[in-house]
């Protein structure tokens, strides 16, 4: 993996603006196009690039594979507790509307849609890295040649 | 606007400058389906996928389904591209030599399915009709109620997450499902750099990937003969 300099300094300059490109669509998702499920992607490719460019090792430095089953479950189980949550304040299941019902502007279902969105992107974004990890990390390396 | 027939008479699709860009996208794609069917080297058949896949998001914009075509630029021409070329790298570079012999039989087969489609478009309502069913029942209590009920500017973000909250759930569950699956069948040996691996199907494939298939057989052979796995194994 020696060499490609120049693609190593663009995906150093990268890094850093897809990443927050992510957080405004994991965030923004509710007034502009976007939502958990592209965010993840976004915030995945951002590390796949990393891997393209740097190794699958070094990218594991940094990330490592064994953390990203707990994302896994978090993303999942923060989505369904959002909705247990509607349950024990009084609503229906993954029903917004409880979680502030005195608001006027329904408060309660941009909450809601935040928390859940959220989940989407967490589990979204480790689904797709372990995927990765796992496909990439057959090959020891990946040489030149065969591209 | 308001009354759905006098929109879908005035609305001509036709004579609006996008359709000539979606026309132009259109027979791009063709151009590229037909040239991922007759390359051979897998390697350019992952990249012309991945160039499918922007011209899919760029028709979805001429569309005006921006979160759709956000979705496939980054999940149809980013993800999928990358672990389409980590697949390729398991397996053998080139497709296999094209066997003709069944060769009529998908061929009359391609003929009438491809006919029931476009008799099915015969009966499908008018692009742009306001009228259409997907416009009509559900789909419009959506647009008209989504800013009462949600007061979100983003109806895709309701749907999504609100009304069908539940069904959203079923889909991270399924993204959950398919990263648990991949790590079940995938990952042995992967965290220790993939060094222990030994794949049977993989090695067989790596043989008739040799020389007598391709143009130029020891191009896929290169760098593989000094790896680490070769001094190992």
């Amino acid at each position: 993996m020696m060499g490609h300099l120049i693609l190593r300094v663009v995906i150093k300059l990268l890094f850093a603006p897809i990443l927050l490109f992510g957080l405004y669509v994991q965030f923004h998702g509710d007034y502009g196009p976007g939502g958990g499920f592209q965010a993840g992607v976004i915030f995945a490719s951002a590390f796949i690039l990393f891997a393209l460019g740097f190794g699958l090792k070094e990218t594991q430095k940094h990330l490592p594979p064994t953390v990203l089953p707990f994302f896994m479950v978090f993303g999942l189980l923060l989505y369904a507790l959002t909705g247990v949550l509607g349950l024990f304040m009084g609503g229906n299941f993954l029903d917004y509307y409880v979680l502030a019902p005195d608001s006027h502007h329904n408060a309660g279902q941009h909450i809601g849609i935040i928390l859940v969105e959220f989940g989407v992107g967490v589990a979204v974004f480790s689904a797709m890295m372990t995927i990765f990890y796992f496909f990439a990390g057959r090959e020891p390396e990946i040489h030149d040649a065969d591209w | 606007m308001n009354d759905p027939v006098s929109f879908a008479t005035e609305f001509h699709p036709s004579s609006s400058p996008i359709f000539f860009v979606e026309l132009a996208i259109l027979t791009l794609l063709v151009i590229t389906s037909i040239a991922m069917l007759r390359m051979r080297r897998l390697f350019g058949v992952v990249m012309l996928s991945g160039i499918y896949s922007f011209l899919s998001a760029a028709f979805f914009v001429a569309l005006d389904a921006v979160d759709v075509a956000f979705t496939e630029a980054a999940v149809g021409a980013g993800i999928s591209t990358v672990l389409m070329l980590s697949a390729m790298l398991l397996t053998a570079r080139r497709e296999k030599p094209y066997a003709p012999g069944h060769a009529a039989l998908a061929a009359v087969v391609c003929v009438i399915v491809g006919g029931a489609l476009i008799y099915a478009t015969l009966d499908a309502p008018p692009y742009g009709d306001a009228a259409a069913p997907a416009n009509s029942y559900v789909g419009q209590a959506y647009v008209e109620r989504s800013a009462v009920e949600i007061s979100m500017p983003n109806i895709v973000t309701t749907v999504l997450a609100s009304y069908r909250g539940f069904d959203t759930m079923g889909e991270v569950a399924v993204i959950f499902t398919a990263g648990l699956a991949v790590m079940l069948l995938l990952g042995i040996g992967s965290d220790r750099g993939g060094k222990d691996v030994r794949d049977v199907p993989r090695m067989v494939g790596r043989e008739e990937d040799g020389p007598g298939l391709g143009e130029k057989p020891t191009l896929d052979d290169g760098g593989k003969s000094p790896s680490p796995k070769g001094g190992a194994s």
